[in-house]
C-alpha cells in the first residue's frame, strides 16, 4: 500500500466533503418539489378516505377538488379565525402552543350521498412515534361519519393495524357525545359489544398504540367542544 | 478507470463471484452478516423486496465507486472514504423513494437510512472492492445484494404466511378457509425473534448440507 502524506489527506478527504455535498444538496433540491407534491396529494389522501373516498395518486387531487369544498381555522372557543390556509396549518407545531393560540382546522366535504361532513385531522403519539388521521363528522356533530389514521413507524402486524380498513371501518357511526357531554371515543381491549356507541376493539398486541389512538382522538375533538356543539342540528 | 478485462466479462471466475454469496457463501448465512435489519424488515414481503433491491444497489454502486477510487484512497482514512460514500447513496436512494415510491418509501421507513449500517456494505467495500477492479467489484456487489435478498424473502414469506395468513398481502390463510378449522395466525412470528429463530434455522439447513461449512473442531 501507498503511503500518502497528511497534505493529501487533508485534500483528498476536503475533496471528497466538497464534492459530496454538492451532489447531495443538488439531489435534494431537485426531488424536493416531488417530495413536497408527494406529501400533499398524500394528505389529500387521507382526508378522502376519512369521507370513505378510495383515490388513486392521479386521481386524489381532481376528487379533492370534488369533495372538499370549503376549509377554514378555528379557535380554541369555536370561532372563526381568518387569513390562515387551513391546509398549511401543521397539527405538531400547533400543540406545541398554548391551547388559546392554536388553529384548529376543519374541513368541510360533500360525499356522495349528499351528507354534509366536516373533517377533523388529529394526531397524537403511538408506540414509536407520531400518530395521525382523519376523523369526519356527520351534520350532527356527534356522529362519526369515517375516520382514518396513519402511523409513522409502529410495530408491524400489530400497532400497525390501525391503517387498515378493517379497523378503521370500527369508527363509523359510532357517538361522539352522549347528550351534550363530550365522551369520546374508546379503543378497548376484549371486544365492544355490537350496540356500544363509543366504543371499538382494541389490537391484541398493540395496546400502547390503541391506548394513543384512544387518547389522541379524545384530546383533539375535545378542543372543537364549543364549535361542534354550537353547530349541531 | 475502464472496466475492460484481458478476461471475458462473464468468465467463470467472475460468475463465481456472482453465485457465491447466493449459495455457499452467503452474507446471511454463512458470514453472518447484516442480521440487525434482516429481523427488522422481514414481517411482510414487499418491503424485504424493496429493502433487498435497495441494499444491492448500494452495495453494488459503493463497491464501483471504492474499486474506482482504490489506488487514490489513502490508507489511513479508508474507513471513513467508505463510509461517506455508502451513506451517500443511501441518502440517495432514499430521497429517489421518496420522490417517485412515496408508498414503499413509507412502509420501509427509517430502515432505508440504517443500510448504512449495514455491515454487508462495510464488508464488501473493505474485504473486495479496496483490492480489486471496478467489474468483478460491481458483479461481487449484485451477489451480496442477491444472497442477502434471497435469505429476506424467505424469512418474509414465512413470517407474512405464518404470522399474517397471507402472501404479498394477499389474504392466502383466509381463502384458502383454514381458520374455520380452528388454526390461528401465530403472533410470535411478527415479533423479531422468530426472524432470528428462522435465520437459525435456515443456517442449520444449510450446513447439515454441506458438512463443508462446518468449523473443525
Amino acid at each position: 500500500m501507498k503511503q500518502f502524506s497528511n497534505r493529501y489527506i487533508f485534500i483528498f478527504s476536503s475533496v471528497m466533503v466538497i464534492a459530496v455535498a454538492t451532489l447531495l444538496a443538488m439531489a435534494a433540491t431537485m426531488l424536493q418539489p416531488r417530495q413536497l407534491k408527494n406529501l400533499e396529494i398524500d394528505k389529500k389522501k387521507s382526508m378522502l378516505e376519512s369521507i370513505g373516498i378510495e383515490s388513486t395518486p392521479e386521481t386524489t387531487e381532481s376528487l379533492y377538488d370534488k369533495y372538499i369544498n370549503e376549509s377554514f381555522v378555528l379557535s380554541s372557543k369555536g370561532e372563526k379565525v381568518e387569513g390562515v390556509d387551513a391546509f398549511k396549518v401543521v397539527l405538531k407545531d400547533e400543540q406545541k402552543k398554548p391551547l388559546e393560540e392554536q388553529y384548529l382546522p376543519v374541513f368541510k366535504a360533500t360525499p356522495d350521498d349528499r351528507e354534509k361532513v366536516i373533517i377533523i385531522p388529529v394526531e397524537g403519539k403511538g408506540l414509536w412515534g407520531p400518530v395521525w388521521g382523519y376523523i369526519s363528522v356527520k351534520s350532527d356533530m356527534n356522529t362519526i361519519y369515517g375516520a382514518t389514521f396513519d402511523h409513522k413507524g409502529e410495530t408491524p402486524g400489530l400497532g400497525a393495524e390501525i391503517n387498515t380498513t378493517s379497523f378503521e371501518r370500527m369508527f363509523i357511526g359510532k357517538k361522539l357525545y352522549e347528550a351534550d357531554k363530550f365522551v369520546s371515543i374508546g379503543v378497548i381491549k376484549g371486544g365492544a359489544k355490537e350496540d356500544d356507541q363509543h366504543n371499538v376493539d382494541a389490537i391484541s398486541g398493540g395496546t400502547i398504540t390503541s391506548k394513543g389512538l384512544e387518547k389522541m382522538i379524545a384530546d383533539c375533538i375535545a378542543k372543537y367542544n364549543d364549535y361542534l356543539l354550537k353547530n349541531r342540528n | 478507470m475502464s472496466t475492460q478485462e484481458k478476461e471475458p466479462m462473464f468468465s467463470a471466475k467472475n460468475l463465481k463471484l456472482l453465485t457465491g454469496p447466493v449459495g455457499m457463501n452467503n452474507p446471511i448465512t454463512v458470514q453472518v452478516l447484516g442480521i440487525c435489519s434482516a429481523l427488522a424488515v422481514t414481517v411482510k414481503m414487499k418491503p424485504a423486496i424493496v429493502m433487498a433491491l435497495s441494499v444491492t444497489i448500494v452495495v453494488a454502486v459503493s463497491n464501483v465507486v471504492i474499486s474506482a477510487l482504490r489506488q487514490y484512497i489513502p490508507d489511513r482514512i479508508r474507513i471513513i472514504v467508505q463510509l461517506v460514500v455508502i451513506a451517500t447513496m443511501v441518502i440517495l436512494v432514499d430521497q429517489f423513494l421518496k420522490a417517485y415510491a412515496f408508498d414503499v418509501s413509507r412502509q420501509l421507513s427509517v430502515f432505508v437510512g440504517l443500510i448504512i449500517t449495514n455491515c454487508i456494505l462495510m464488508g464488501r467495500l473493505e474485504a473486495f472492492a479496496m483490492a480489486n477492479k471496478p467489474w468483478p467489484s460491481f458483479i461481487d456487489g449484485l451477489g451480496n445484494g442477491a444472497g442477502y435478498g434471497l435469505i429476506l424473502v424467505i424469512v418474509a414469506f414465512l413470517r407474512e404466511l405464518l404470522g399474517s395468513g397471507s402472501v404479498f398481502g394477499y389474504p392466502l390463510m383466509q381463502k384458502l378457509g383454514i381458520y374455520t378449522t380452528g388454526y390461528e395466525n401465530n403472533g410470535m412470528m411478527i415479533l423479531p425473534p422468530m426472524a432470528l429463530i428462522i435465520v437459525g434455522c435456515i443456517i442449520w439447513y444449510q450446513r447439515s448440507k454441506n458438512p463443508s461449512l462446518i468449523e473443525n473442531k
